[in-house]
């Protein structure tokens, strides 16, 4: 077993169809007498529609139906919602914005779905939405969080007064003030965390199928979260019951949060195909991606930090104004607060925080998760400022991160903002981190720079994350309108081999080989005779899905529950058969045992005796070999590490090129290292996007998205990131069985701060990401005038 | 418009419209789907398929175009069950993890081996360009691409 089992790097299952073309993703479904849909959309950031003219449309050639908002109001359809209900400063609920599927009266973003036109074909449809003519008048747009807030401003919805969907808050702000007054040196930054735009590769895809016969409606689309997709098409959007509404999400090309969301899109399709009894696909293009997937980070944050004389952290304020968009996308409300606020102890034994954070709309597409999700929002406040503090204070940003470090002996700890952390070893990653990217060589490598006319810098970021998401009672009471346990099925076949059920869901992860390595490490099984089945509401059972990398912490967890059961109720069997105690026998590896003697049975042979259950006594033990669990996580999990960027700055271009990056990570236990590997480079990748390139942007004054293509918006390619250096510690997660944390999103929390930390340290003047060459050549140019 | 080429090998014809573009031949009438389309601008790269040897975005061709031509896409590479080194050497370094971009990345990687003996990293990070992953981080397809087989 040692070659397939934990701790293996087993080349994965799924990349047999992934590598010969027979990978199945939603856009290479093809049902039988299939339409296609084009979405007519907003050109106004902000606009009234007076009126929706579609008779021409409806007239031309090829198609089929064109629905509108006043459509989809007259059927009584429900509104996209927010499912997090977060409570502001003054113990009030948030503000909640209505966003009906097709707009009915007002647009709010360059991109708002306006109507619907469905062809017999892709060109037919996109004829037909031309022809489609909206009358708007136009109105003032603000993009900007900062200027949505000034008195005066245009107001997005007017149940939304100033634009504020919450001022929210965390911490004592007393202590916080107080410790302030003690401080011997304060540390003062202002940040701005630039918006991104996802760029999953796989753009989202939806097909609507509707059977007439037993009236079933199928959903296939680019969801993360299938089970959370049929729960709202159902309760919210009121398209059927959810024994009626099947959703599979096959193979999905990439999420990093994205396809979490509940979209207008999937909605209309599955409404309509039922509506005109044809099966209705829609797939976006690249352009429909940049300006309606929705968006992430956009932070606008003024952070403060107290110190004594040594340097020891005494207190840390921050306030943060959010964009959230438009509209409250499904989980928008949580990420910049309890997915940010809580992080801000970060590693460090700061006694007393607050944090103020205000939730605002604005004309731009719904800001939400977007990989790592409010952590690395927070990470890059905590470990630029505390970045900053050691230079000003003259300290080695090493030294001062060990001298303010959580101590490995003071776990579990409670932090100053909500969470308690089950356990870390944070001086063991700075260690090693400092060690494996040869920290002492740093000088050498500076001076040898310095020496071809370059400039050499060095960046650390010291991370922290909530993963594992998460104890539902905790999420509930904080608002959260759902729990977030994972549920699994293990089922043993008659005739051998196992087939998994997770409601965890793979867009790029490699379950189908993580989970088989876990199955077949524990039951015995060869990977090769291991199936695992996610993605389909008609064969899980209910489940949450991925994202917060939780899969292995949670549905894993309820994977190795699910097996606990089968190996319990193949104890019973075993018992019966041999006529021994049950006390007696034991379990290892796919093999029974009966402690003093030399019977054993296999769980095969078991899983035989218990679908032909000749001789079992079936009043006292159920025929079959077949378990289902749901896990709820007793706490989030918290991976932690140490990144370190060397970056080389030209100092005549502003171009920055990163000489080597080193990641020490901590997630845990590790089931797939290989996998794991992956996981950190593409986070790493996706970091270091956000600090050198992507920044989306907004016209202020007309709303219009001025990077709405990949010609527009810079995604990283293989030249603009160098090879990574990565290593792992290992502290395990105390309270799930694996001892496992998650892995997902690491790099891209750690990354931007390590970057930018260390162009700073090149240039030695601030600048804001995504730092171009552009930005830093007039850093550097402004620097040297100050310098004259 | 009628059009006929050779598709892995295959003899393939069809009534197509002049605007319609190879990678909709391929994906749409020879239900090739392991083509895919990740832009509209030209960008992506996961579209890319090799035309008389040479690696091409189908998206930026009209399959009139390829009149008589001799197309290869990744459904066309593995022979009798046994994969490609390319694809081998993608599996065995995880060089793909949705798998997405992989078809694109596969069929660039043996042009960028085809065209330079001996790449270096830096060649094949700059060869690399015009296809985008969002999942890896590059580091494992370059090494793939770098350590293929032949
Ligand atoms: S689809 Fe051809 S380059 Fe993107
Ligand atoms: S593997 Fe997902 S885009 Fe490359």
């Amino acid at each position: 077993m040692a070659e397939t089992g934990i701790g293996a790097a087993v080349r994965r299952k799924e990349d047999q169809r992934f590598l010969t073309g027979a990978g199945n993703y939603v856009d290479d479904i093809a049902r039988p007498g299939q339409t296609y849909a084009c979405f007519v959309r907003s050109p106004h950031a902000h606009a009234r529609i007076r009126s929706v003219d579609t008779k021409k449309a409806a007239a031309a050639a090829g198609v089929v139906a064109v629905f509108t908002g006043k459509d989809v109001a007259d059927a009584k359809l429900g509104s996209l919602f927010c499912g997090w209900m977060v409570t502001d400063r003054h113990g009030q609920p948030m503000k909640t914005t209505p966003h009906p599927v097709l707009a009915a009266d007002t647009v709010r973003y360059v991109g708002d779905h306006v109507a619907v036109v469905i062809g017999e074909s892709r060109e037919a449809a996109a004829a037909g939405a031309e022809l489609v003519s909206v009358d708007y008048q136009a109105l003032p747009a603000v993009v900007s969080s900062v200027a949505a807030l000034k008195s005066g401003a245009t107001q997005v919805h007017k149940d939304v007064p100033g634009n504020l969907v919450y001022d929210w808050v965390l911490g004592d702000q007393a202590a916080t003030e107080t410790a302030f007054k003690r401080a011997a040196h304060v540390t003062k930054i202002d940040l701005v965390n630039n918006r991104l735009i996802p760029n999953a590769i796989e753009p989202r895809a939806s097909v609507g199928d509707y059977d007439r016969g037993t009236d079933q409606l199928t959903l296939y689309t680019t969801s993360q979260n299938p089970h959370v997709h049929r729960l709202a098409l159902s309760a919210f959007i009121q398209i059927a019951p959810e024994t009626k509404i099947r959703v599979v999400a096959p193979d999905i090309g990439g999420g990093f949060g994205s396809k979490i969301f509940i979209y207008a899109e999937e909605c209309v399709v599955l409404w309509a195909a039922k509506k005109i009894g044809r099966p209705v696909k829609w797939t976006a293009d690249r352009v429909e991606a940049f300006q309606s997937d929705a968006h992430g980070r956009d932070h606008v944050t003024h952070a403060e930090l107290a110190m004594d004389k040594d340097g020891k952290f005494l207190g840390f304020k921050v306030s943060t104004i959010a964009n959230l968009g438009a509209y409250l996308s499904t989980f928008s409300s949580s990420v910049p607060t309890y997915l940010y606020g809580t992080l801000l102890a970060g590693q460090y034994a700061t006694p007393a925080i607050f944090c103020e954070v205000k939730g605002v709309l604005t004309h731009t597409a719904p800001v939400d998760a977007y990989r790592g999700a409010g952590r690395p929002e927070a990470t890059y406040v905590v470990e630029r400022i505390v970045e900053e503090a050691a230079r000003q204070l003259k300290i080695d940003p090493a030294e001062l991160r060990r001298r303010n470090f959580i101590a490995p002996s003071a776990f579990p700890y409670q932090t100053p903002v909500a969470l308690q952390y089950d356990s870390g070893n944070y001086v063991g990653a700075l260690d090693k981190a400092l060690k494996v990217a040869d920290y002492a060589g740093f000088a050498r490598r500076k001076a040898e720079s310095t020496k071809r006319g370059k400039l050499r810098g060095v960046g650390f970021s010291s991370y922290i994350e909530a993963c594992g998401i998460a104890p539902s009672q905790v999420v509930g009471s904080l608002g959260a309108g759902v729990g977030l346990y994972e549920a699994a099925e293990v089922r043993f076949n008659a005739t051998g081999g196992v087939t998994v059920f997770t409601g965890s869901h793979s867009h790029g992860q490699g379950h189908e080989t993580t989970f088989a390595q876990l199955v077949g490490d524990r039951l015995g099984v060869p990977i090769e005779n291991i199936e695992v089945v996610h993605g389909d509401t008609g064969r899980i059972p209910f489940g949450m899905g991925t994202y917060g990398s939780r899969s292995l912490a949670v549905g894993g967890s309820a994977i190795d529950k699910a097996m606990d059961k089968i190996i319990a109720k193949g104890r019973k069997i075993v018992a019966h058969l041999m006529e021994a105690s049950e006390g007696d026998i034991e379990f290892k590896k796919g093999m029974y045992t009966v402690a003093g003697t030399d019977k054993k049975m296999s769980l095969g042979e078991v899983a035989f005796a218990a679908y032909v259950p000749h001789k079992l006594p079936t009043d006292q033990i159920e025929p079959g070999l077949d378990e289902t669990a749901f896990y709820d996580p007793k706490n989030f999990t918290f991976p932690f590490g140490t990144h370190i960027c060397e970056v080389e700055v030209d100092p005549e271009t502003g171009r920055t090129s990163i000489a080597k990056f080193t990641a020490i990570d901590d997630f845990g236990h590790i089931v797939n290292p290989m996998i794991v590997e992956g996981q950190v480079h593409g986070g790493i990748g996706q970091g270091i996007g956000q600090a050198l390139l992507e920044a989306c942007v907004y016209d202020e004054k007309t709303g219009q998205l001025l990077t709405g293509s990949m010609m527009d918006y810079a995604l990283p390619r293989a030249d603009d990131v160098p090879s990574y250096t990565v290593g792992l510690t290992t502290t395990p997660c105390p309270h799930n069985p694996l001892g496992v944390k998650g892995c997902g999103e690491a790099g891209a929390i750690a990354a931007p701060a390590a970057v930018m930390n260390a162009i700073t340290d090149a240039i030695g003047a601030p600048l804001e990401m995504p730092a171009t060459p552009a930005r830093v050549w007039a850093a550097l140019q402004k620097r040297a005038a100050k310098a004259a | 418009m009628k059009v006929s080429m050779t598709v892995n090998g295959k003899p393939a014809s069809a009534e197509v419209e002049a605007r319609t573009l190879l990678v909709e031949y391929l994906r749409e009438h020879l239900r090739l789907t392991g083509t895919h389309v990740g832009c509209d601008t030209t960008q992506c790269g996961a579209c890319t398929v090799h035309i008389n040897g040479d690696a091409v975005k189908s998206c930026t061709i009209f399959a009139v175009q390829c009149e008589g031509a001799n197309v290869l896409t990744i459904e066309g590479l593995a022979k009798d069950g046994k994969l490609h080194p390319m694809q081998e050497s993608f599996k065995e370094n995880h060089g793909l993890q949705c798998g997405f971009c992989t078809p694109g990345m596969v069929m660039a990687g043996i042009d960028i081996r085809r065209r330079h003996k001996n790449p270096t990293e830096e060649t094949v990070r700059h060869e690399l360009e015009g296809n985008i992953c969002r999942c890896t981080g590059y580091h494992n397809i370059v090494k793939a691409i770098l350590t293929a087989k032949m």
